[in-house]
């Protein structure tokens, strides 16, 4: 069972507010969403490999040279906030 | 269709046409279309009447689903986090469009970063359906479906994660196609749940998708997904003769979720009759896992999610305001106010299904299952050419029927999922209607199988009327 405190939690660790009147209906939709997953559970897995992408994949290699890419201009042109050349972020530490 | 209308744009005049396309939709009521880029495709296409160029789309417009990157024109996914971004490049088939000479019409409505079934999530409000403006044009790409159905535009391009083409393309009564995995680069396509989406066509006809998917399929080495592509234009017309289909007994009856009309199920065994009739056979099959699909799909889509909408926090692109105060705070406050509630659900769940202790229990157990899923499919195909099955279990619902209860609305996505997570490719065709509103048929072939898919699905609709018929908005 989710509770108040394991929605808050989650919350912190995605980095999403959610406001004090919006925790119990999360509580609720949570609950019966992983009630439903639990089905889940009545699989026997065992030796069973997880499949992670669904096509093979061979490493592919280049040569290690610089190529045109976008210009710093561009790169900054949406950026909400900027200051001289760039991106503005809130107070780290 | 296209080639038709290709004839026509060479014989009159490109700008005429796309100047009607624009009347109708500034009044038309379907809210399908988010942004509108008249300036560059006006001028595009008077450049087409001047010097008329080649190409497999010269002078033919098309509409993208809003989380496909198109440099210049504002890609926000349908999210109040991305308003305003305008892309510095072009996502590869956007490339791919412009090199055959196609014309950027503008951005449809999608449920927000693709998550939803009906469009309703969208921050734009919803899209309505053609059929029924009281009903859902389906989703996620319910615009790309909506603006074709309505002749608002002749062609679209959508996504489909977990049916977001096939769904609304069966809810609006046009072809849609979910190619392999792999076979379309998503470069530039903004990543919902990256280890099953692809792109994918929305059109009127299936030689139509033909040709779409002949332009934006190929290797792309700014995916690393991304594989080769194959023929689809050259056999298209050479019929079902000898081919065995097989139909999935799970995905009929009261076999999984909430069980399928009785209206869609008769159109699919008509359109069964229909291809048996043209030389096709068919045979019961059992894909076993069907039932454990929706969950499985959901924690890894949902997990997936968590990591890839990571990204969003106004820093380099989209939302930011107030004050700034530490950085958590600030990009909480900015995540909590950008996202809409299916999103931040999705987000939520996917960082729980992720998190220290868990990990195990839901996201490595819902990979496993995905294996079972895929073995299920590729059992079936070492028998069998084809699968047919409904599309959707059900008709186009009512706007507001289900968008209060996410589980009711996941459960619509019970024969659409399976496909995403075998990466197999899989077409929605118009096959029929359950009252006014079209039924479609999904017809899925193992991977890269896309020519006999596409072969079958326009043999279908070469025997039949029903993907000639028009809404009344029309």
């Amino acid at each position: 069972m989710i509770t108040r405190e394991d929605v808050e939690h989650i919350s912190w660790l995605a980095s999403i507010k959610i406001e004090d009147e919006e925790k119990d209906e999360f509580v609720e939709q949570f609950n019966s969403i992983l009630e439903y997953f639990h089905q889940l559970d009545e699989v026997e897995t065992e030796g069973v490999e997880p499949t992670f992408r669904v096509v093979d994949l061979a490493n592919i290699f280049r040569d290690d040279v610089a190529c045109p890419s976008l210009s710093q201009e561009e790169a900054l042109r949406n950026a909400p906030r900027r200051e001289n050349g760039y991106f503005k972020s809130p107070r780290i530490v | 269709m296209l080639a038709e209308l290709k004839e026509q744009l060479r014989a009159g005049s490109a700008e005429e046409y796309l100047s009607r396309l624009f009347e109708k939709i500034e009044k038309s009521s379907l809210n399908a279309f988010t942004t509108l880029a008249r300036e560059s495709a006006l001028k595009h296409a008077r450049d087409f009447d001047k010097k008329p160029s080649q190409g497999l789309l010269a002078g033919v417009p098309i509409a993208i689903k809003e989380c496909i990157s198109t440099k210049g024109i504002e890609t926000n996914c349908s999210s109040r986090i991305l308003r305003g971004y305008i892309p510095p490049y072009d996502a590869h088939v956007i490339e791919r469009l412009k090199a055959e000479g196609a014309i950027i019409m503008g951005k449809t409505n999608m449920d927000e970063f693709a998550m939803g079934t009906s469009t309703e999530t969208s921050c734009f409000g919803p899209t309505k359906n053609p059929w029924d403006p009281g009903c859902v044009p389906g989703g996620s790409s319910g615009g790309s479906a909506a603006c074709v159905a309505a002749h608002e535009a002749p062609c679209s391009l959508g996504s489909d994660t977990g049916g977001s083409v096939r769904c609304p393309a069966s809810f609006c009564g046009i072809v849609g196609l979910k190619p392999t995995y792999g076979l379309v680069s998503r470069f530039g396509l903004v990543a919902y749940a990256n280890s099953l989406e692809q792109i994918g066509p929305l059109t009127h006809t299936v030689e139509d998708t033909a040709l779409l998917l002949e332009i934006i399929s190929g290797h792309d080495r700014r995916d690393s997904t991304s594989a080769e592509k194959g023929s689809y234009l050259p056999g298209l017309k050479d019929g079902v003769s000898g081919l065995k289909i097989g139909i999935p007994k799970e995905y009929f009856g009261e076999a999984v979720g909430e069980g399928v009309d009785e209206r869609v199920e008769k159109a699919v065994w008509d359109a069964v009759s229909v291809l048996e009739g043209l030389g096709a056979r068919w045979q019961e099959v059992s894909l076993p896992h069907t039932r454990f699909a929706l969950a499985a799909y959901y924690v890894i889509a949902m997990s997936e999610a968590s990591s890839n909408l990571a990204r969003f926090d106004g820093l380099r692109y989209g939302l930011r305001q107030g004050e700034d105060r530490d950085w958590h705070t600030t990009f909480s406050e900015i995540r909590s106010l950008g996202f809409g509630p299916e999103v931040k659900r999705r987000i939520l769940l996917g960082t729980y299904a992720l998190s220290a202790g868990y990990y195990g229990r839901y996201y490595l157990k819902a990979l496993k299952v995905r294996t079972l899923i895929k073995d299920d499919f590729l059992r079936a195909f070492k028998n069998v050419d084809l699968l047919a099955s409904p599309t959707m279990p059900i008709p186009a619902f009512r706007i507001g029927e289900r968008i209060n209860d996410p589980l009711s609305l996941y459960m619509a996505d019970v024969f659409t999922v399976p496909i995403n997570l075998a990466g197999v490719p899989a077409i929605s065709v118009p096959c029929g209607f359950a009252g006014h509103l079209p039924v479609g048929l999904q017809l899925m072939g193992p991977h890269f199988g896309e020519a006999t898919v596409l072969r079958a699905a326009h043999a279908y609709e070469a025997a039949t009327p029903f993907h000639e018929a028009k809404p009344e908005v029309v």
